[in-house]
């Protein structure tokens, strides 16, 4: 078993389900409950699968580990995989997530499954290799190639605008990432390989870092999104199906946070920390800006998605304050918003599979009809405002303590952004659950079935688990980060002693 | 005596011979023939196909004039692939709209005899002959629908600026003859070599890449290729789109490697200009069609000045990358056209992209290739449109043109929008009645080009061997 190649096999064991799926016949019921299953079926032993990864990481080892190789493009390019602490997490987070996405379009799609099961099964294999591909131009294929499924899944199961919010989200992601591409071509002539683990060693020239990063950047704030390039996350969010919203929060959004980690923040140290300031205004303004929009959204998806913005906000402030707490901060948070976003979208969709509408003022009084349900969202209520004991306090934590180290004033302002977040979560959460059920629509809601209990409970354990023991997922990324920190640090401090030196 | 010398121009022989037996017949055979003639035509160039495979590596003729190297012979594999498709795919449409014309296959070959001469031209006058072979049987292809308004408009068109640009062309290469004394390309190469540029060179080459440049449909002569496109009858549209293109790339690309390769600096800043120009105009110009066939002439206008800019880094990888852009372009326009020829109701053709609307409920294997060749024309990775142009950019920020490839970059954003409209309205919209079902011979060329452009990424390795050993034999 050892000799086998586990990562390729995780990243496409999905297609083997795809390929399943596409030879289910029929459109009756019938059918339609069988591609349910056998996409269940596929991501759920995906999921297993992942396991082995976890099971064979060595977590003492920074260094990327379960690697692959095999030629690939004309001489240029490899076929390499391999993951470290980095990210070994996020896919495993990604083959988490994704039998609850399967789970939460049971009932609610119920035109085309064959398509849509055929697009969820693609993305997740694109995803995952996203998080394995260690070659510069696989990461770009797996990264760009899935604006494919997601364009597809937007537009075809969307809401009302679908078409508005396809269209958006396709170009501008694809606008910030084509410049990243030519800064890999450029990389690739200068360093002389795409290898992402020779290229962490290489020293790029200070002046073309600028320009690097620069680059990068454009393809990574507008995937987190930050501030001022996030305006087409909420009209994404709002018109996906609830499934393409978990896995737009749960993983796609994660992206940006992992490519600073892996690219910006090593490979260009020197123009990391020159535009740290840079990022920190831009993270501050979301924190602060974007939960003040979400204090007047009307719509819950809408809301969520712009808390989203706040939350990715913290995550870029910690990844550049440079140092331990808060790059394990950026890290943890960007894991534990992976679930707690996705389960907050999950519970607007139990709703909405209900009442059809995502407004908040159609809703109140829940809490008399399901009160499992009003349990379930309360918890992740909480862990999205970051109340301790919830796996959402403690990466926000840590990235404020880094971010104190780094910079007191960002600290201080982002600080803010906890009191705000708390201001629109609970008072999201009193006019949708609490109160007296006064609305007669609201009458006839049933409580949690069994498939939501099945989809909201995991999710809810996993949730406090992290926010008591969060032991288990800072471990796993202590080494990998550790040498991130030192190199980024020793990278810097080199460049100010030959400064020193000069003067 | 003569015989041997003729090896490496066989193919090109045959062909010619077998036009004019073919053009016989269907002239003693009458209007009926066509079928006949059309299959002895494909069948023709597949004889070709394959003496092409297993002649020698390098040989030349005419006294130096032709030459048959790897570069020649994969251009010209690819050239015949396009006319041979090309006259496949009319069979179903000649049947059906009474376009049973048994001289559209005979001139096919003539414009093929062309291209193949184009391709192998080493000498100012084997380039002009070629060019002018294929031109003149182009025109009257353009033309063929006579008694339809719009294709004899789109042929006059062609056939008034295609006259001028062969003008300029001439104009361009007697300048070059005049101040280098010579008109085979190493001749010119080496008296530049010796004597460095000067302002007649320079005007030489302006003109006479003006002239080329007309025949790759690139800005600033591109002016023909939306009305040829959407006048002439389908399946001609689907000929122009493909061979020819890829006969006047490789010609380009031979003249001012080989011709005009010392002076690299004066003719660079003109590629990069009409690559800058065509790449811009053909994603914004598209935006507004509503015809399919007009969005797919401005879709090659942009791909073109992809090519070249591959073209403009001038070096060996600059050429792998033309060749590999070409040959994948190649692949995806041909595999459009025939969703496009596909597009029929019970009363005829249609070409408003309006028409496509919830294809993806009525012929869901039809739409997801088109989706796919949409994506992949808009460069989408792991399609292979993306390694085509990832191809092009490596090329030209290798040679330092970084600005080139970052406006070209920015430029595909554009284009992606229309070819993602496709797509939308395919998936997106509200189904409109089924087309009628599509032939066999469409489904074929459909489901290879599917295949080639989905699986690309797989076999990536040894296309890009045979095109680096093709662009090796220039340098």
């Amino acid at each position: 078993m050892s000799g086998w190649p586990l990562l390729s096999i995780v990243t496409f064991l999905p297609l083997v389900g795809v390929f399943f799926v596409a030879i289910v016949g029929g459109e009756d019921a019938v059918a339609k409950n069988r591609i349910r299953m056998t996409a269940l079926v596929t991501t759920v032993f995906t999921f297993l699968v992942s396991l082995l990864i976890l099971a064979r990481f060595d977590t003492a080892n920074p260094g990327f580990q379960l690697t692959e190789k095999a030629a690939w493009i004309g001489g240029y390019f490899n076929y390499a995989m391999g993951v470290d602490g980095i990210s070994v997490l996020f896919v495993i987070l990604t083959t988490f997530l994704m039998p609850f996405c399967i789970l939460a379009s049971w009932d609610s799609v119920d035109r085309r499954v064959k398509e849509y099961m055929i697009a969820f099964l693609v993305l997740e294999t694109l995803m995952i290799g996203v998080f394995t591909a260690t070659d510069l131009m696989l990461f770009y294929v797996f990264f760009e190639a899935g604006l494919i499924p997601m364009f597809i899944i937007i537009g075809v199961w969307g809401g009302p605008r679908r078409v508005y919010a396809s269209f958006k989200f396709f170009l501008y992601t694809l606008l910030g990432s084509i410049l990243m591409l030519v800064a890999m071509v450029a990389m690739y002539w200068q360093a002389g390989t795409a290898d992402i683990p020779t290229l962490l060693g290489h020293k790029f020239p200070a002046g073309m870092q600028t320009w690097l990063w620069l680059a990068f950047f454009a393809s990574f704030a507008v995937k987190m999104p930050m501030w001022p390039v996030h305006t087409w996350l909420p009209d994404a969010h709002v018109e996906a199906p609830t499934a393409g919203s978990v896995i737009l929060a749960g993983i796609l959004l994660k992206m940006g946070g992992y490519g600073f980690l892996r690219f910006s923040l090593p490979m260009f140290p020197l123009a990391s920390d020159h535009f740290a300031p840079l990022v920190f205004t831009l993270s501050v303004v979301a924190i602060i800006y974007t939960s003040l929009v979400a204090l007047m959204q009307e719509d819950i998806k809408k809301l969520i998605a712009y808390s989203s913005v706040a939350h990715m906000g913290f995550v870029t402030m910690g990844i550049f304050s440079g140092n331990m707490q808060g790059i394990q901060g950026g890290i943890f948070q960007m894991i534990s918003h992976g679930f707690v976003s996705a389960a907050l979208f999950l519970c607007v969709g139990v709703v909405y599979d209900r009442m059809h509408t995502r407004e908040i003022a159609a809703y109140g009084g829940l809490v008399n009809r399901m009160p499992w349900y009003a349990v379930a969202f309360l918890i992740f209520t909480m862990a999205n405002v970051g109340l301790p004991g919830t796996s959402g306090f403690v990466g926000e934590f840590l990235t404020l303590i880094g971010a104190f180290q780094a910079n007191t004033w960002v600290a201080f302002f982002a600080t803010t952004g906890v009191i705000l977040s708390a201001g629109y979560a609970l008072w999201l959460y009193r006019k949708v659950v609490f109160g007296a059920l006064e609305k007669s629509s609201l009458a006839g809601m049933l409580d949690l079935d069994r498939r939501e209990k099945a989809i909201l409970y995991p999710l809810v354990a996993v949730t406090i688990l992290y926010g008591v023991w969060p032991a288990p997922i800072l471990n796993t990324i202590a080494a990998s980060t550790s040498a991130l920190v030192v190199k980024y640090q020793a990278a810097i401090e080199a460049v100010t002693k030959t400064a020193a030196l000069t003067h | 005596m003569a015989l041997p010398a003729l090896s490496p121009a066989l193919p090109e022989i045959l062909l010619a011979v077998g036009a004019m037996a073919l053009l016989m017949f269907g002239a003693f055979a009458g209007e009926k023939s066509s079928r006949t003639v059309s299959f002895g035509a494909m069948g023709l160039i597949a004889v070709a196909f394959l003496m092409l495979l297993v002649a020698p590596k390098y040989g030349t003729t005419f006294s130096g004039a032709y030459v048959l190297d790897p570069f020649a012979r994969l251009m010209k594999l690819l050239a015949l692939a396009g006319s041979g498709f090309a006259i496949l795919m009319s069979l179903d449409f000649a049947r059906r709209e009474k376009f049973d014309r048994f001289e559209y296959p005979v001139l096919i070959l003539l414009a093929t005899v062309g291209m193949m001469v184009m391709i192998s031209a080493n000498d100012l006058i084997s380039l002009y002959l070629g060019l002018e072979l294929q031109s003149l049987a182009l025109y009257v292809i353009a033309a063929i629908d006579r008694d339809n308004v719009r294709s004899t408009e789109a042929g006059l068109k062609y056939f008034v600026l295609g006259a001028l640009s062969s003008g300029m062309l001439l104009y361009g290469a007697s300048l070059t003859y005049g101040f280098t004394g010579h008109t085979d390309f190493a001749g010119i190469a080496a008296a530049l070599k010796a004597h460095g540029s000067s302002l007649g060179i320079v005007f030489g080459i302006v003109f006479v890449l003006a002239g080329l440049a007309f025949k790759i449909s690139a800005v600033p002569f591109h002016m023909w290729t939306p009305d040829v496109y959407e006048g002439a009858p389908t399946p001609v549209t689907t000929f122009f789109a493909g061979a020819p293109k890829i006969a006047a790339a490789a010609l380009m690309v031979r003249v001012v490697i080989d011709g005009y390769g010392p002076i690299a600096k004066d003719w660079q800043q003109i590629v990069v200009f009409i690559s800058i120009a065509s790449m811009v105009l053909g994603a914004f110009a598209a935006i507004g069609q509503r015809n399919i066939k007009r969005l797919m002439a401005y879709s090659s206008i942009g791909h073109m000045g992809y090519a070249l800019v591959g073209l403009a880094a001038g070096t060996q990888q600059g050429v792998e990358s033309v060749i590999l852009y070409v040959a994948i372009y190649l692949a995806m326009t041909l595999g459009t056209f025939a969703c496009i020829l596909a597009m029929r109701r019970k009363d005829g053709p249609v070409e408003d992209i309006g028409e496509l609307a919830g294809l993806s409920r009525t012929s869901p294997v039809l739409a997801f290739l088109l989706a796919m060749l949409m994506f992949s024309l808009a460069g989408i990775p792991v399609l292979a449109g993306f390694f085509a142009k990832l191809y092009v950019f490596m090329a030209a920020v290798k040679a330092g043109l970084l600005g080139l490839a970052i406006v070209g970059a920015l430029a595909s954003v554009v284009g992606a929008f229309y070819y993602l409209r496709v797509i939308k309205i395919m998936y997106f919209d509200e189904p409109k009645p089924a087309f009628e079902p599509m032939p066999l011979e469409l489904k074929v060329v459909l489901g290879l080009s599917g295949l080639f452009v989905l699986g690309y990424v797989l076999i990536a390795n040894p296309i890009g061997t045979a095109a680096t050993t093709a662009a090796a034999s220039l340098f």
